[in-house]
């Protein structure tokens, strides 16, 4: 964002601290506005038609190095790119990039289904919810327009995401277009030789595209291009290769096109950058299956981390999946939010005097594990959450934020002795070292629990006997 | 041009303009300019010197004020500058608003609608260089016969003058390094892991060996973990017995591991650094919260390097590294960093970020940071998602063999860590170790690689 103080976004505001957007003060509000922690949306007054100018102004001061682009529409639209940084901790990356999972037009309609629905219905829980996987691209490996036309048809009908139109050919893209033109799909791609066809197509349908050159300068030629014809929402493809050195001048591509729009303020290149891990399979496609997982699982890793803003996948095993979409998640990650929580003693269920007291720290994730483990096998207990300064188990009993004095702080403060009857504290696996001194310091009976919460239930088979 | 285009490219005049065109024509500063008061600005007629603007002065003028004041007075600040350069006799191209300009059409953002071209217009694309203050340090690992140890050959790690693997920017010498572990006892292990070492999970030797030969580890690390005292209670002296025996059995450079009991490292890696004089390992590790002086003394008295293990903290990296420089008066090029490796999944991006700051700050000419770095990437396993046989959450989809998830997971662990600065990784299981290998080789050149044609990948995925 071109904009640093408050008070140049303060300006622009109306300045009548009507606390509408739930800041105290108008000045609070822009601070939010700074460091995207709100929306200027938010602000009710200068949406009225008397503030047009200055809504205008603060639309362009606001926005972020990196253009955003909206691809699908209703609840599953996807934001890709908007990133205003290099390096996380300098504000945060902002749009987790999308991941699309590839489905061809020369495959089977039943193939097509399951791949379809498998990536409409995958979830894993995490820290609190669910990640979700968020597109579909659609490959046409017939170049032949009546066969993707009915490839996207069979695709609009099982699912909601978002799509993604694949070809070089501008008829076959046509096609596609002309079956989902209400859904604002992303087209892939034009190119040097394609490129008038395709902003033909991209003006009549109104819709984002992709624009693919392994070359930067032809890149940045495209780029510029399409913006002079006026169309502005656009993606770059620098070219994804699979290995060897063809990887290592991919990883440059990608670093040196963000570098060159967010620290040298290159307007050519101040688009999102889409990754394509599935090419990968053009190398390990006769190689056996886990050759094949770690292929696009290299791709995977360096493009989500430097710098892809939209992915592209092929293989949908599911051991492929789930580090990918942790990884996503932990590198956009709000590094200013604190993921830790309140520190106190919870009710998992209806415990009574009788169910255990279990224990563990206010790292967020530890938290959300150990309560989701607890919930979902109905284990009735109490959760005594002892303020560890928001780091794991492991670490705080190595670096010393949790012991037997704060354990037994928590014991008192939350009264955890009064809820029960058999005087016995569960500890997590992973501090058994203070088990000994924490029996000395809260005179209680304490029981190591296991080392990961998941194997709760069958501890509380062996080692708990509820006496009524 | 219009009265109306001028103004809208003077208004996107900002900082990085004024930066981006005092390096264009190789003017460090200009002097004779002072801001009174809120946003005055007074030139002092040309003077020989030339004009100067402090970094202060702009971003004062851009933070101060009203945003249009601000530009206005800015855009005139480039008036004037663009005056005393002509009159330095820099050639022809006065920088004027046309110069300055964002290269986005901004009438095509004012003025939407479609105009097909007939040709590509043709640009050239630029990037800056990254330019940095201060290499990494190199640390040698291991000392053959001719430098008093028993090693094959030694094994260097850092030395960088660039951020991991962008070559472009400055030299990369070495690459990062892998560690095996290994246990001087059978301890317990994720299945995935397991199988790969039941066999010589008696005998540390036999472990070592099997690590360098067939998972071809560039080091071992022998971790004397019986010592703990709620483990087995080794004594110091019987347990560096296991270090005698992984010298023998192999000749890569090793890392000695203590059990982490901050009591009984202490007097267990002064013994087993006694016992390994003059090999020139990596004794880990020297921790805040036990007595990192008597440890660091044992290493730098018997010829090794020493690990400063900090708990995500920069500022305590900092500190620890500071202590070991100052205190045990460590040399400078034999100390490593450990700023602790959480999990995918579990604090990943915190160990990220930490260690991404760390080499940035290093690299920036921060001198108590540029040391390499080492990450216990054995941590992945620590993740459910790597070892369990399926998920506890009935509403999960399918995790998928963990045969195949737990070896991804070190690797996911491992390789964005490669990417925030890591040297050298403590790993474990055969299939990480190689893909982490191959992939940090080829991102720096290498590997040659199969080349292929993508024009038309659209087709042939």
């Amino acid at each position: 964002m071109k904009v640093q103080s408050p008070l140049e976004v303060y300006n622009y505001l109306p300045g009548t601290n009507c606390k509408e957007c739930g800041e105290e003060t108008c000045m609070a509000f822009a601070s939010k506005l700074i460091d995207r922690s709100k929306s200027l949306d938010l602000c009710k007054e200068i949406l009225d038609d008397s503030y047009k100018e200055e809504y205008e102004k603060l639309k362009e001061m606001l926005s972020p190095e990196i253009k955003e682009i909206i691809i699908g529409i209703g609840d599953k639209a996807v934001h890709v790119g908007g990133e205003d940084v290099l390096y996380r901790h300098q504000l945060t990356f902002y749009n987790q990039p999308p991941f699309a999972y590839d489905v061809t037009d020369v495959m089977d309609e039943k193939e097509i289904t399951e791949r379809v629905n498998f990536v409409s219905n995958y979830k894993k829980f995490y820290v609190g919810s669910f990640l979700r996987l968020d597109m579909i691209a659609i490959r046409s490996v017939s170049d032949d327009p009546k066969k993707f036309a009915e490839c996207v048809k069979k695709v609009k009908d099982l699912t909601e995401l978002p799509l993604i139109l694949m070809s070089f050919n501008p008829d076959v893209l046509e096609a596609g277009l002309e079956v989902v033109k209400d859904k604002r799909p992303l087209v892939y791609a034009a190119n040097e030789d394609n490129w008038q066809r395709v902003a033909e197509l991209i003006d009549k349908y109104k819709v984002p595209v992709v624009l693919f050159s392994p070359d930067l300068d032809k890149l940045a030629s495209l780029a510029k291009t399409f913006v002079e014809m006026g169309m502005n929402e656009l993606i770059l493809d620098p070219g994804t290769y699979p290995s060897g050195k063809q990887l290592m001048s991919t990883f440059e591509r990608f670093i040196k096109l963000r570098r060159s729009a967010i620290k040298d303020g290159n307007k050519d290149v101040a688009f999102p950058i889409i990754g394509i891990p599935a090419i990968a399979s053009l190398v390990s496609k006769g190689k056996d299956e886990l050759e094949q997982a770690i292929s696009e699982s290299i791709l995977t890793i360096l493009e989500t981390i430097k710098y892809g803003d939209l992915l592209v996948f092929h293989n949908i095993a599911p051991y492929v999946i789930l580090p990918a979409i942790h990884l996503r998640f932990n590198i956009y990650t709000d590094p200013r939010s604190p993921v830790r929580v309140e520190p106190g003693l919870f009710e998992m269920g209806t415990p009574d005097e009788n169910s255990p007291l279990f224990l563990t720290t206010n790292f967020a994730l530890t938290y959300f594990t150990v309560k989701s483990d607890l919930e979902s096998n109905n284990i009735n207990s109490y959760l005594l959450v002892v303020d560890s300064d928001g780091i794991c188990v492991e670490a705080s009993v190595a670096g010393g934020q949790l012991n037997p004095g704060k354990i037994k702080e928590a014991i008192e403060a939350t009264k955890a002795k009064e809820k029960i009857k058999h005087n016995t504290l569960v500890l997590p696996g992973l501090a058994a070292r203070l088990s000994g001194s924490t029996e000395d310091e809260t005179g209680m009976k304490v029981l190591v629990g296991p080392t990961d919460s998941g194997r709760i239930a069958k501890w509380i088979e062996d080692h708990w006997q509820t006496k009524a | 041009m219009s009265e109306e285009d001028k103004e809208i490219k003077d208004l996107s005049l900002n900082l990085k303009d004024i930066q981006n065109m005092l390096e264009k024509y190789g003017v460090e500063a200009l002097k004779g300019i002072t801001i009174e008061g809120d946003l005055e600005i007074d030139v002092e007629p040309y003077s020989g010197g030339g004009v100067s603007i402090t970094p202060e002065m702009i971003q004062s003028m851009i933070v101060a004020n009203e945003a249009k004041q601000a530009v206005y007075h800015i855009s005139n600040l480039f008036k004037m500058f663009g005056l005393s350069l002509s009159q330095q006799g820099i050639p022809a191209t006065t920088p004027t608003s046309a110069s300055i300009q964002s290269p986005v059409a901004k009438e095509a953002i004012l003025k939407p609608g479609f105009r097909p071209l007939e040709k590509l217009i043709e640009r050239k694309f630029n990037v800056s260089k990254d330019e940095w203050k201060l290499r990494v340090e190199e640390i040698t690992l291991g000392a053959t016969k001719a430098d008093g140890g028993t090693r094959g050959h030694v094994i260097k790690i850092g030395g960088e003058a660039a951020l991991p693997f962008y070559s472009w920017d400055g030299a990369i010498p070495n690459r990062p390094v892998v560690t095996l572990d290994v246990f001087d006892m059978p301890i317990s292990l994720a299945k995935a892991v397991k199988v790969h070492y039941e066999d010589v999970m008696q005998d540390p030797g036999d472990w070592a060996r099997k690590a360098v030969k067939e998972y071809k580890a560039d080091m071992v690390t022998i971790h004397l973990i019986s010592t703990d005292p709620l483990i087995k209670d080794t004594p110091a002296k019987e347990a560096v017995k296991a270090v005698e025996e992984v010298l023998q059995a192999v000749d890569v450079p090793i890392v000695i591991g203590g059990s982490g009991n901050p009591e009984k490292d202490p007097e267990v890696l002064e013994k087993a650094a006694e016992v390994a004089e003059g090999e020139r390992c990596l004794i880990a590790s020297a921790n805040k919260d036990m007595d990192w002086e008597r440890i660091g003394n044992a290493a730098k008295k018997y010829g090794h390097n020493i690990l400063s293990w900090t708990q995500l903290d920069m500022n305590n990296q900092r500190e620890l590294n500071r202590k070991l420089l100052k205190v045990v008066e460590m040399p400078r090029d034999r100390i490593v960093m450990d700023p602790t490796t959480a999990a995918l999944g579990y604090g990943l991006d915190y160990a990220y970020t930490n260690m991404e700051r760390i080499r940035l700050a290093a690299l920036g000419g921060d001198d108590e940071l540029n040391f390499p770095m080492s990450s216990g990437t054995t941590n992945a396993w620590g993740a459910r998602e790597a070892w369990m046989k399926e998920s506890p959450m009935p509403e999960d989809s399918d995790w998928g063999t963990r045969d195949f998830r737990g070896p991804l997971w070190e690797i996911y662990t491992g390789l964005p860590l490669a990417l925030a600065g890591v040297n050298l990784f403590m790993m474990m299981h055969p299939l990480s170790v190689r893909v982490l290998k191959e992939t940090t080789q080829a991102l720096l050149g290498m590997i040659e690689g199969e080349k292929v044609d993508i024009s038309n990948w659209i087709k042939e995925v």
